[in-house]
């Protein structure tokens, strides 16, 4: 029984992932590139940064980089509430 | 550890923090970052801490704690700089002041002095990023496992 679920299971993901594989688009054509454009075309002139990347990451999407420092912040603050000597 | 770690780890620790500002520097034109820069100058706490233990490296925890707090309140700040507009509208790039020349437009190396709030925010971030690792680092070591050596 166990094994015709596992069975199953592999014919069912692997046939997904072959479909996706079939239907996949050439590398460097995503179906949506609107983004892309732009921000190649205008982010040297915006934010004056020559890395895009850093121009995304630190300029348009800003709110993203402020929630991955506040997660590190949780986490430097569980740490050091964890391991700390208590006074007694 | 013995005397040879000790002595190359004096070497190279300055060589590492150097590269660690160099990457958090250059964030708005090579690739890398505050994040990458930071963790690559938290590696350095990581040598010091192999090297020579946890214990002596106790009175860097506080310092280390402050400096991640004082890397997050200057991402915020310069965040609330740009509030005019919107929040982390980018104030500085191309007015001409403090990284503010504007950036030759199509491939190029591209020049320091230029990208606003972004180079400033690198530096920020990558303080934040040394003083959390660096803090956690340093606190595993002194209070993680028994093994005191």
């Amino acid at each position: 029984m166990r094994r015709w679920i596992v069975l199953a299971a592999f014919v069912i993901v692997a046939g997904c992932l072959l479909l996706g594989g079939a239907r996949m688009r050439p590398f460097g054509a995503p179906r949506f590139d609107l983004m892309d454009r732009y921000f190649n075309a205008w982010s040297q002139t915006e934010t004056a940064a020559n890395n895009v990347v850093t121009a995304v990451v630190f300029d348009y999407r800003g709110y993203d980089t402020l929630g991955e420092a506040t997660v590190l912040f949780t986490a430097v603050i569980g740490v050091a509430l964890i391991l700390r000597r208590l006074k007694r | 550890m013995s005397v040879v770690v000790r002595t190359i780890a004096r070497i190279l620790v300055p060589v590492i923090l150097a590269f660690g500002g160099y990457v958090i520097l250059h964030g708005h034109l090579t690739p890398g970052g505050g994040f990458q820069g930071g963790a690559v100058a938290a590696s350095a706490v990581a040598l010091l801490l192999v090297a020579f233990g946890a214990p002596s490296l106790k009175k860097l925890k506080s310092p280390l704690s402050v400096l991640e707090d004082l890397g997050g309140i200057a991402f915020v700040v310069l965040a609330f700089l740009g509030i005019g507009t919107t929040f982390f509208f980018n104030l500085l790039a191309g007015s001409g002041g403090l990284f503010g020349a504007a950036s030759p437009i199509g491939p190029n190396a591209g020049f320091l002095n230029t990208g606003g709030t972004v180079p400033l925010m690198n530096w920020a971030v990558g303080f934040k990023v040394l003083g959390g690792l660096g803090a956690v680092m340093v606190l595993f070591g002194l209070f993680g496992g028994d093994d005191d050596r």
